[in-house]
C-alpha cells in the first residue's frame, strides 16, 4: 500500500517533469521563482516529513503487542530531552520555512513593479459575466478573453470587476490576484518565451465560470506592435453604450478586438460611475441572472 | 398579499430526474422509519428516551446518529462532483448542469463541515467529556438538548432544500457580492443561511454548556493537570466555539440584512465592502477548523495511550500544544485570501503565523509516536485509524505550511491542490479521528464491541480510497486546475480526475463496510458484549462503569488522585489483591427530568427558517411566538429533577458486579 502511494506519487512528479502546463511549467519571472520556493519549502518538509512517517511504521510495527523483543516500558511518559527535541525540530523548520514565506511575501508581492531596463506595458483588466476585458490604455485598443503581450517586457496590470469576485490567473506566468468591484488590485507578470498560455479565473463566480477563460499570447515585440496597430484598424469603439452591451452575462465568449476605447472607462469602472452600481443597469443585471 | 410568501408549485423541481430521484428515496427511507417505529409501537419509548431525553450519552449518540446520516448526503455529493469531473471534459457537459452542480459542491461542503463533521465531534464531547470527568451530566442537561435540537433543525432544513426550491450555488462560503440578491435571487442561500444560523446558535450553546462543565463540574480531586487530554481539546474547541460562532452568527445576520431588508454590509453599492465578509467569514472559518480537529487530537491521544498500554507521552506538552494552537487559531484567517492584494508585511505576518500553528501540532505527533515507543501496541480498529491519521496528517500538514507561503499560494490558491490539502487533514484528520473515536467508545454507549474485521475493512478501504482520489488532485492543482469546474477543455485532465473518481469508490467501499460493521455487529451482539464495562483495559474513568453506563454514570462520585484515574484504581486494586468493591451505602441521586423543550424549540425553528426562507412572515411570527412560549413554560416548570432510589442504584451495581463476576 505505502508503497503503492509512493508509486502514485513518483508517476505523478514524473508525468508532472515532462508536463508542459500548469505551474510546474513556467515562462516567466515570477512563475519561475515561485516554483522554486515551491520547492524549497517542500524539500525543507520532506526532511522531515519522511522520516516522522517511517517512525511511525516502525515504532508501531516494532512496539506491536506480540512482539517479545520489544521492551515494556511503561513508565516512559516523560523526557525533557526529547521534549526539548520534540519542540525544536518543527520549530527549526518553522523557522526555515518562515523565512522563506517572509521574504517570499516581500520580493514577490503581486504590487510590486519588475525591475527591468524595459518600459513596462499597461494593461487594464476587467472581469465581466463571464469574460475578460483587457484594456490597453497606451495603445488605446481593448481586447475579450485574448491577452497579447510582448515577451521580455513586465505588464503591470490594474485590476478591477464588474460584477462578482474573480481571480485572474495565468498559471505559467505566475502570481494570481482578485478582482473586486469598486477598487482596483495590481499585478506585475512578465513572460520570457514565446508561447500561448492558459489564462483562468481561479475563483468562482457564477454559471459561466467554467468557461470564463482567456489565452495569453507571448508574442515579439514586433508582432504585439502589429497586432496593436491592426486591433486599432477593425472592430468597434468600446464606449458606454459597447461596455453595457458587453456588460450583460454571457458565456463562451469568442475572443474579439475594440478599436478603440473611451479615455477612463477603466477609473469609470472602479468608481463605480458605470456597471451595475448604475441603477438601471442594475435592474437589468438582476432580472437577466433571476432568468436563467 | 401571497400567504404563502415566495412559496408555490414550481418550487419543487419536478422536472429534474435526479433531484426527485433523491427526494424520492429520502422520502421512502423516512417513511419507512416511521413505519417500522408505529409498528414496533416504538413512539412511546422513542419520546421518552430519546427525543425528550437531556441525558448526556443519549444526546451524544443523537449526535453521533445525525452525523452518520448526513455523511450519507453528503458523501452522495461527493460521488457526484467526482463523476461529473471525470465525464465532462473537452466538449462534453456531462450529467449535471452549472445550476446543479453547483448546489452540490455547496451543498457538499456546508453539510461536511457544519452537519457531518461538527453534529460528530459534538456528540463525541458530549457522550465522553462527563464520563471522563467523572459527573453525572453536563452543567446544563436541557441547554444540552436545545443545542442538539437546533443543530437537526438546520439539518432538516438542508435536506428539505433538496425537494422544496434550491440550496445555495455560492459556494459554502457564500462570499458575497456573488450570495447577494443582485447574483443570487433564488432561495438557495436564504437556505444556506438560516439552516447555519439555527445550527449555529445550538452550537454556540453547546459550546457554553461545556465550557462550563469542564471548568466547574470535575470530580472531587480532578485538578486541571489530571484532566484526561480528550478533556483539555474539548475544552480548548469550546473555548473556540464560544469566541468564534459568534462571529459567524453577526455575519450571516449581516448578509441576511442585505438580502431582506436591502442594506449594504456587503453589496456593491451603497458602499459595501465585500472584502468585510471574506476576514469576518474567516475570523470564524478558520477557528472552526480547529473546533473540528482538536477534539480529533484528542481521540487520537486517547487510543494512542489505552492501546500502548502506556500513559500520553509528555502530557503537560500536549496540554501546553493544546492551548497553544487554541489562541493561534484566531491569527491566522488571512491566508485564506493572501491573494486580495493586502501588502507583504500583511501577507507575511498571516503566512509565518500560520506556520507556527505547525509548532505545537509537530509536537503532538511526535509525541504520540513516543506513546508507542515502549510500549505495547494492539492493532484494533481505532488505533489502525490513529496509525493512518499520522501518516496522512503529517501529509496534509505539510501541503498546509506550503500554501502558507504566500508566493506559493498565489499559484495554488483555489486550486484543487487546495481542495486535496483540505480533504488530506479534513479526512485524515477529522474523519479519522471521529472514526476512531466512534469504534473507541461504541461499547461504552452501547454495550458491545463493533465488529473488528468489517472496521478493519472499513478503515482499508477508506485509508486507500483517500490517497486514490486525492493525490490526483494534487497533481492537477500543480497542473493549474482550479476548483468548483462543472466542465473542463483540458484532456490531459481527465486521466486523473478519473483515477480519482475511481478513489471514491474506493471510499465508497468503505462507507458499505461500516454500514455492515454497524448491521454485524447488531446482529452479533451478544458476542460482542461487553460486560466488564472496560473492553479496551483503558485508563481514563468513564471506563470505570458499566456499559452502557446507567442514567446517572457513577453509584459513587469517583475521587481523582492523578492521571488516568481509572488505571491507577486498577492497578491499586491489584497490588492490594482486593478485586471487589468495599460494600458502601448508596444514596438516592438526583438526575435532571427529561424535557420536550428541546425538542419542541426546534420545531418551531424549522418553522421559523422555513418561513423566513419563503418570506412567509406570518408564519415565521408563529413560529417565534411558538418558541418564546416553549421556552417560557420551560422556565416556569417547578420540578427540575427526579430522584434515582439508592435501592434502584444498589440494584444496578450488584447487577453489574454479577455480570462482571460471572
Amino acid at each position: 500500500m505505502r508503497y503503492g502511494l509512493l508509486a502514485v506519487l513518483l508517476i505523478g512528479a514524473m508525468t508532472l517533469g515532462g508536463c508542459n502546463e500548469g505551474v510546474l511549467d513556467p515562462k516567466g519571472p515570477i512563475a519561475l521563482a515561485e516554483r522554486q520556493i515551491l520547492f524549497n519549502a517542500l524539500g525543507i518538509m520532506l526532511a522531515i516529513v519522511i522520516p516522522v512517517i517511517l517512525a511511525t511504521l516502525g515504532f508501531a510495527f516494532w512496539f506491536r503487542a506480540s512482539n517479545e523483543r520489544a521492551r515494556y516500558r511503561p513508565d516512559f511518559t516523560y523526557s525533557g530531552r526529547l521534549e526539548l527535541l520534540v519542540w525544536s525540530i518543527p520549530g527549526m523548520t518553522v523557522l526555515l520555512v518562515g523565512g522563506v514565506a517572509w521574504i517570499g511575501a516581500h520580493d514577490l508581492d503581486p504590487g510590486k513593479p519588475i525591475s527591468s531596463t524595459v518600459k513596462p506595458v499597461n494593461v487594464q483588466v476587467v472581469s465581466l459575466d463571464w469574460k475578460w476585458l483587457f484594456i490597453y490604455p497606451e495603445q488605446g485598443i481593448a481586447s475579450v478573453n485574448k491577452l497579447v503581450v510582448p515577451v521580455g517586457t513586465p505588464i503591470s496590470f490594474e485590476l478591477t470587476s464588474s460584477s462578482v469576485m474573480n481571480s485572474f490567473f495565468v498559471p505559467q506566468l505566475g502570481s494570481q490576484i482578485y478582482t473586486m468591484s469598486g477598487m482596483a488590485t495590481r499585478l506585475h507578470l512578465q513572460a520570457d518565451h514565446l508561447g500561448t498560455y492558459p489564462g483562468v479565473s481561479a475563483m468562482f463566480s457564477g454559471d459561466g465560470f467554467p468557461d470564463m477563460h482567456f489565452t495569453v499570447d507571448a508574442v515579439t515585440d514586433d508582432r504585439f506592435a502589429q497586432w496593436s496597430r491592426q486591433a486599432g484598424e477593425t472592430g468597434s469603439v468600446l464606449d458606454k453604450q459597447a461596455y453595457a452591451d458587453l456588460f450583460k452575462p454571457s458565456k463562451a465568449v469568442a475572443p474579439f478586438t475594440y478599436r478603440g476605447v473611451v479615455p477612463g472607462l477603466f477609473s469609470s469602472i472602479v468608481n463605480a460611475d458605470m456597471g451595475p452600481q448604475n441603477s438601471s443597469l442594475s435592474i437589468c443585471s438582476t432580472s437577466q441572472r433571476a432568468e436563467r | 398579499m401571497n400567504l404563502l410568501g415566495k412559496l408555490d408549485w414550481n418550487a419543487i423541481p419536478l422536472h429534474e430526474p435526479i433531484i426527485m430521484g433523491a427526494t424520492g428515496f429520502m422520502v421512502l427511507v423516512v417513511l419507512v422509519v416511521l413505519g417500522f417505529v408505529t409498528a414496533k409501537g416504538a413512539w412511546p419509548y422513542l419520546w421518552r428516551e430519546w427525543l425528550t431525553s437531556v441525558d448526556h450519552k443519549r444526546i451524544g449518540a443523537m449526535y453521533c446518529i445525525l452525523a452518520l446520516i448526513m455523511m450519507l448526503r453528503g458523501f452522495s455529493d461527493a460521488i457526484m462532483i467526482r463523476t461529473q469531473q471525470a465525464i465532462a471534459a473537452g466538449g462534453a457537459q456531462g450529467y449535471l448542469p452549472p445550476e446543479h452542480f453547483n448546489q452540490i459542491f455547496s451543498a457538499h461542503g456546508t453539510i461536511m463541515i457544519l452537519f457531518m463533521a461538527m453534529p460528530f465531534v459534538v456528540g463525541l464531547m458530549n457522550f465522553a467529556v462527563p464520563l471522563q470527568l467523572g459527573v453525572r451530566d453536563v452543567a446544563f442537561p436541557t441547554l444540552n438538548s436545545v443545542s442538539f435540537w437546533l443543530t437537526a433543525s438546520g439539518a432538516l432544513l438542508v435536506n428539505i432544500s433538496l425537494a422544496v426550491g434550491e440550496f445555495s450555488k455560492a459556494t459554502w462560503w457564500g462570499y458575497p457580492p456573488l450570495s447577494e440578491m443582485q447574483y443570487s435571487p433564488g432561495v438557495g442561500v436564504d437556505y444556506y443561511l438560516w439552516s447555519l444560523q439555527i445550527s449555529g446558535i445550538g452550537t454556540l450553546l453547546a459550546g457554553i454548556n461545556f465550557v462550563t462543565t469542564i471548568l466547574k463540574l470535575r470530580a472531587p480531586g480532578m485538578s486541571y493537570m489530571r484532566m484526561p487530554v480528550f478533556c483539555w481539546t474539548a475544552l480548548a474547541a469550546n473555548l473556540l466555539i464560544v469566541a468564534a460562532f459568534p462571529v459567524l452568527t453577526a455575519t450571516l445576520a449581516m448578509l441576511a440584512l442585505d438580502r431582506y431588508l436591502g442594506f449594504h454590509f456587503f453589496t456593491l453599492e451603497g458602499q459595501g465592502n465585500q472584502m468585510l465578509y471574506s476576514n469576518l467569514f474567516w475570523v470564524w472559518g478558520h477557528p472552526e477548523v480547529y473546533i473540528l480537529i482538536l477534539p480529533a487530537f484528542g481521540v487520537f491521544s486517547e487510543v494512542m495511550a489505552t492501546f500502548s498500554g502506556k500513559p500520553l507521552f509528555g502530557y503537560r506538552s500536549m496540554v501546553a500544544a493544546t492551548m497553544a494552537i487554541c489562541v493561534l487559531s484566531f491569527l491566522v484567517w488571512l491566508h485564506h485570501f493572501f491573494t486580495m492584494g493586502a501588502s507583504a508585511n500583511v501577507n507575511g505576518f498571516f503566512g509565518v503565523m500560520s506556520m507556527i500553528i505547525a509548532l505545537p501540532t509537530g509536537a503532538k505527533v511526535f509525541n504520540w509516536l513516543f506513546t508507542m515507543y515502549g510500549g505495547r501496541v494492539r492493532f484494533s480498529v481505532p488505533v489502525l485509524w490513529s496509525i493512518g491519521f499520522i501518516v496522512t496528517f503529517v501529509i496534509g500538514g505539510m501541503t498546509g505550511v506550503l500554501m502558507a507561503v504566500p508566493p506559493a499560494d498565489f499559484q495554488l490558491h483555489n486550486s484543487v491542490f487546495l481542495v486535496a490539502h483540505f480533504h488530506n487533514v479534513a479526512i485524515g484528520g477529522v474523519v479519522f479521528g471521529v472514526m476512531a473515536g466512534y469504534n473507541y467508545w461504541f461499547p461504552k454507549a452501547f454495550g458491545f464491541r463493533l465488529d473488528e474485521r468489517w472496521g478493519k475493512a472499513s478503515f482499508w478501504c477508506w485509508f486507500i480510497g483517500f490517497y486514490v482520489a486525492f493525490m490526483p488532485l494534487y497533481v492537477l492543482g500543480l497542473m493549474g486546475m482550479t476548483r468548483r469546474m462543472q466542465h473542463y477543455d483540458n484532456l490531459s485532465w481527465q486521466p486523473w480526475l478519473i483515477a480519482a473518481a475511481f478513489g471514491t469508490a474506493i471510499i465508497l467501499v468503505g462507507v458499505v463496510c461500516q454500514i455492515v460493521q454497524l448491521v454485524v455487529s447488531i446482529r452479533n451482539r451478544e458476542e460482542l458484549r461487553d460486560v466488564t464495562g472496560d473492553p479496551w483495559n483503558g485508563r481514563t474513568l468513564e471506563w470505570a462503569t458499566a456499559s452502557p453506563p446507567p442514567a446517572w454514570n457513577f453509584a459513587f462520585q469517583p475521587k481523582v488522585a492523578g492521571l488516568d484515574a481509572f488505571w491507577s484504581s486498577k492497578s491499586r486494586a491489584q497490588a492490594t489483591k482486593d478485586g471487589s468493591t468495599p460494600t458502601r451505602n448508596y444514596e438516592p441521586v438526583e438526575m435532571p427530568k427529561n424535557s420536550a423543550t428541546g425538542f419542541v424549540t426546534a420545531f418551531f425553528a424549522v418553522v421559523i427558517g422555513f418561513a423566513m426562507i419563503w418570506h412567509i412572515w406570518w408564519l415565521a411570527s408563529v413560529g417565534v411566538f411558538g418558541a418564546f412560549m416553549t421556552l417560557l413554560a420551560f422556565t416556569f416548570r417547578r420540578h427540575n429533577e427526579i430522584e434515582v432510589p439508592a435501592e434502584e442504584i444498589a440494584r444496578f451495581v450488584r447487577a453489574h458486579q454479577a455480570g462482571v463476576a460471572a
